[in-house]
């Protein structure tokens, strides 16, 4: 099953989804949809070290991702500059450094385009048993801190009051991000991680009435849009990254658009489906 | 000068002792000492940036003292209810998911916490869809469904209503004689002071006066602070309900019967057959006046208080 190259992308990215949907949602709730980007910026600094000293890319894309959030938490603390000044010194400050130390490298060819955007079509089985086994590892962790990371996203001083440790939430959160954003980056592409962190997250939150319910839903429509995604690539012959999050963003749509009025009478008729 | 109530021979939930926070170069607050016992309601009062949440963070280990010591006696279960708390529309919570927020509860310890801030209609409804009042009480009803020891509430009552007040101030007083939790208030209402707190601390970025309600309300440091004419308005507030409003939107009048409307006229209301001298969850300290230097009407400093105000701004 798995000699099928479009078999291994759509396991690759529904499996990629399932992690998406409840992260997604905390960078939601904790507004950190720069901060997401920020990491995920970073991965090419990642990459190009990765090559500089021929380390694995997915661990040094992981490390790399992990100290950039370490840094901002640090910088954070000092208070000179305001957050998302200082998000927008290390998103682009990573992205750059990592394009110049690849130019450096004359004696490799990488596929920039490739780690930008994606090749989820060209995912390798190992490629697979990454995304499954770290997305389970994933999720374990956010089930295992669920309380604790809710609480501190309410109010961190009700959790540290209340004995939850907000910051070791959080610091647990920021290593979750870095791992998934690692495993995401062949699949979706740097530039479009965050996309796929919070189009279905933002999706789910009209059909959810508690912060469990709206973790699952976008967990399925993250699913739903990897496979309506590789499906629409497939067919019209279009990138496959860019394609998923273009079938996450109909899928919003069509949840935003013509049944808002329905849905909050709570009588939402099931659709037969008429917008393919 | 702390406790003397014969009764705290156990060690207290929380003591304090010359403790600080300091914070770019400047201390929010210093010097403070101050225990909380079980059954012991200890009020925080002060205008607006003496400190009174720094220290009520100190108290329950949000933020770590830079000077002095916090003890707390161990495992202390805290209920905290926080001066600001809000809650990102993008996150679904209803008032039963925000009970367990903290913690895993019992279905009958969620109803019984929402009963008796009479919000149980409510529990499905969602937080953001709460009023100001609707809010502090599902914020109450938390804190106190995981049964503390100790109960920290920073300015409980804001965004209620008059009325809600006195109601939310009686809970308190309840809750505190059915469990015995200690009990930390935070009032930025100078003028309102529970009438059953044991212990008043006014706080001016470091420890102003303290004593008894009365004793404090007459203390020259207190009448420094805040202008002479808050000690002459000492008034006490007493209420009687002679008619609750029931979730449901009925009225039951205090002769035990029930109806749609409270009309002041209806035969229903028996001012004249209340238990006469029942004193009300608070009293008046201090009115309102142009130099009672509560901070809230502009930048006008209290007059005449040398020594106090300075020590703050230059350290």
């Amino acid at each position: 099953m798995l000699d099928d190259f479009f078999i291994r992308a759509l396991l690759a990215g529904t499996g990629l989804a399932l992690t998406t949907g409840p992260l997604g949602c905390f960078v939601i709730w904790r507004r950190m949809a720069y901060f997401g980007d920020t990491m995920a910026h970073s991965a090419l600094l990642g990459v190009a070290l990765s090559l500089l000293f021929q380390m694995n890319l997915t661990i040094s894309v992981f490390a790399v991702a992990a100290i950039v959030s370490l840094a901002l938490l640090l910088l954070q603390k000092r208070g000179s500059l305001s957050t998302d000044a200082l998000l927008g010194i290390l998103s682009h400050a990573t992205l750059a450094t990592g394009l110049v130390i690849v130019s450096f490298m004359t004696w490799v060819r990488i596929d920039l385009v490739g780690f930008l955007f994606g090749d989820i079509l060209a995912v390798t089985p190992q490629d697979v048993s990454l995304v499954w086994g770290g997305g389970i590892l994933v999720l374990f962790a956010i089930v295992y801190l669920w309380r604790p990371l809710i609480a501190s996203t309410v109010n961190p001083e009700l959790a540290a009051a209340e004995g939850l440790e907000p910051e070791r939430a959080r610091l647990a959160f920021m290593l979750l991000m870095a791992l998934v954003i690692a495993i995401a980056m062949k699949i979706v592409g740097i530039l479009l991680i965050t996309s796929l962190l919070i189009i279905p997250a933002a999706t789910a939150r009209r059909f959810s009435a508690s912060p469990e319910v709206m973790a699952v839903v976008a967990s399925l429509l993250g699913a739903i849009a990897v496979a309506g995604g590789l499906f629409g690539s497939l067919k019209f012959d279009t990138p496959s990254g860019p394609s998923i999050v273009v079938a996450a963003l109909a899928i919003f749509l069509f949840s935003l658009l013509p049944w808002r009025r329905r849905a909050e009478e709570g009588a939402i008729q099931p659709d037969t489906g008429g917008h393919h | 000068m702390l406790q003397t109530n014969p009764s705290t021979s156990p060690p207290p939930l929380v003591s304090l002792s010359a403790a600080g926070v300091r914070r770019k170069g400047r201390w929010l607050v210093r010097g403070v000492d101050f225990s909380i016992a079980r059954g012991e309601i200890v009020t925080l009062i002060g205008p607006n940036g003496s400190g009174k949440s720094t220290t009520a963070k100190m108290a329950i280990g949000v933020t770590r003292p830079d000077e002095g010591h916090v003890t707390r006696i161990p495992s202390l279960r805290v209920g905290y209810v926080p001066q600001k708390l809000a809650i990102d529309w993008t996150m679904p919570l209803t008032v039963d998911r925000l009970m367990t927020l903290t913690q895993p509860l019992r279905g009958r310890d969620i109803d019984a916490a929402l009963e008796a801030t009479g919000i149980r209609h409510l529990a499905r409804a969602e937080v953001q869809h709460l009023s100001g009042g609707e809010f502090q009480r599902a914020l109450l009803a938390r804190a106190i469904a995981r049964k503390p020891d100790l109960l920290v509430l920073d300015e409980p009552v804001q965004g209620v209503d008059f009325a809600g007040e006195i109601a939310l101030y009686d809970l308190i007083k309840t809750i505190r004689n059915t469990t015995g939790c200690g009990i930390l208030l935070i009032s930025h209402d100078l003028h309102v002071v529970m009438a059953e707190t044991d212990t008043v601390i006014c706080l001016n970025g470091h420890v102003c006066c303290r004593g008894t309600p009365e004793a404090v309300s007459r203390s020259p440091e207190y009448l420094r602070l805040f202008g002479a004419r808050a000690g002459q308005t000492l008034a006490f507030y007493s209420h009687h309900h002679d008619h609750t409003h029931l979730p449901d939107g009925r009225v039951l009048h205090s002769d035990g019967t029930v109806t749609d409307h409270c009309h002041p006229d209806d035969g229903h209301h028996h001012e004249d057959s209340l238990p006469v001298g029942r004193a009300g969850p608070m009293r008046i300290v201090h009115a309102h006046g142009p130099n009672c230097g509560c901070g809230d009407h502009g930048d006008e400093k209290p007059e005449g208080n040398p020594g106090t105000l300075q020590e703050r701004g230059d350290a």
